[in-house]
């Protein structure tokens, strides 16, 4: 299957040009898109530092995770739905940078991370739940995340540079 | 005095912060803005969190099982230390294009609201967040966080406007 065709049509797309030739738009969504970092990442960090071991200590993991994710996730949709926009406003520039690939899938690389954390160790929280040092598999995957999350992030931010171009 | 630092124009002093050695090798490098721009953003989202985790239990949502007071000196160490990050890297960023934030509003905009978020973050937010419960109405308690979460959004989403004007 060949998706160069499909993201040629989406590039020029009315709604496409609108938004990469907008003066506000575009500098609307890209700072809605670092703000909802704060509210996603900073939350998803804290509760990483927690499985770590350095931050929140003396809360119980079930806690952090159960009251900080739901908003957490509220930060990922905000985040989803601004980076869409921006894929959208420029999708062949992206398509065609490796920074926007290694992105990709680095965030896929999170969603694994965090499903084998919650599919296993997570399922006998109520027996480390309140350890202010986790076992080394929640460690493990606190630490992935962090990496995987911050790289994310380095590689969002090094795609407006083309250097490999 | 007031009157003459405000007639006197800021430019020569942008001009020397400029032609500073650190404003010059950030400028003259090819990847170093890129990585500085990198961890910045990166202790942004940690400073986000750090004011989210407190601000969004104040305003009733999160960790509303903690102390307030037990949750804030647990949050100021990242604060403190994502804030000193994001200044210590701001800096020779500024340097290298002292210039062009001269001529950008966002820049005196994402300044100004940064002393005033700091100063209240360090008065008016560590006074209420330490109260013992109670002690403070539940609207002022609000009000606090509402205006932190704006103060510091606006900062971010101001610091994101440099690049476009």
């Amino acid at each position: 299957m060949d998706i160069l065709p499909f993201i040629q049509w989406l590039e020029g797309t009315p709604g496409s040009l609108f938004i990469r030739e907008s003066t506000l738009f575009y500098p609307l969504v890209e700072s809605t898109h670092v703000l909802s970092l704060c509210l996603f990442l900073g939350l998803i960090a804290m509760l990483d530092l927690r499985l770590v071991g350095v931050g929140l200590r003396g809360v119980p993991v079930s806690e952090v995770a159960g009251r900080l994710l739901p908003l957490a996730f509220v930060g990922f949709a905000l985040m989803a739905i601004s980076g869409l926009l921006l894929f959208y406003s420029g999708p062949l520039k992206a398509f065609q940078n490796i920074f926007f690939r290694v992105k990709m899938l680095l965030i896929a690389l999170t969603g694994l991370n965090a499903l084998l954390f919650h599919f296993t160790i997570y399922r006998r929280v109520a027996s480390w739940d309140q350890d202010a040092s986790p076992p080394a598999r929640a460690k493990l995957a606190g630490v992935l995340s962090l990496i995987l999350w911050s790289g994310v992030v380095i590689c969002g931010r090094m795609q407006a540079y083309n250097w490999f171009k | 005095m007031m009157l003459m630092l405000l007639a006197t124009s800021w430019q020569p002093l942008f001009q020397w912060f400029e032609a500073t050695t650190i404003g010059t090798i950030v400028r003259e490098s090819l990847w170093l803005f890129p990585v500085i721009e990198c961890v910045h953003l990166l202790a942004l989202a940690l400073l986000g969190g750090a004011v989210l985790v407190l601000d969004l239990r104040l305003l009733g949502f999160g960790l509303t099982a903690q102390p307030v007071a037990s949750l804030a000196r647990r949050m100021e160490p990242w604060l403190i230390g994502a804030l000193i990050t994001s200044i210590g890297t701001g800096i020779p960023m500024f340097l290298s294009e002292a210039i062009k934030c001269y001529f950008s509003p966002p820049f005196f905009f994402k300044i100004s609201v940064l002393v005033i978020a700091t100063i209240f973050t360090f008065t008016v937010r560590r006074r209420v967040a330490s109260a013992e419960p109670g002690r403070i109405a539940q609207g002022l308690v609000r009000l606090t966080a509402a205006v932190s979460i704006t103060l510091w959004f606006g900062v971010s989403f101001a610091g994101r406007w440099i690049a476009f004007y």
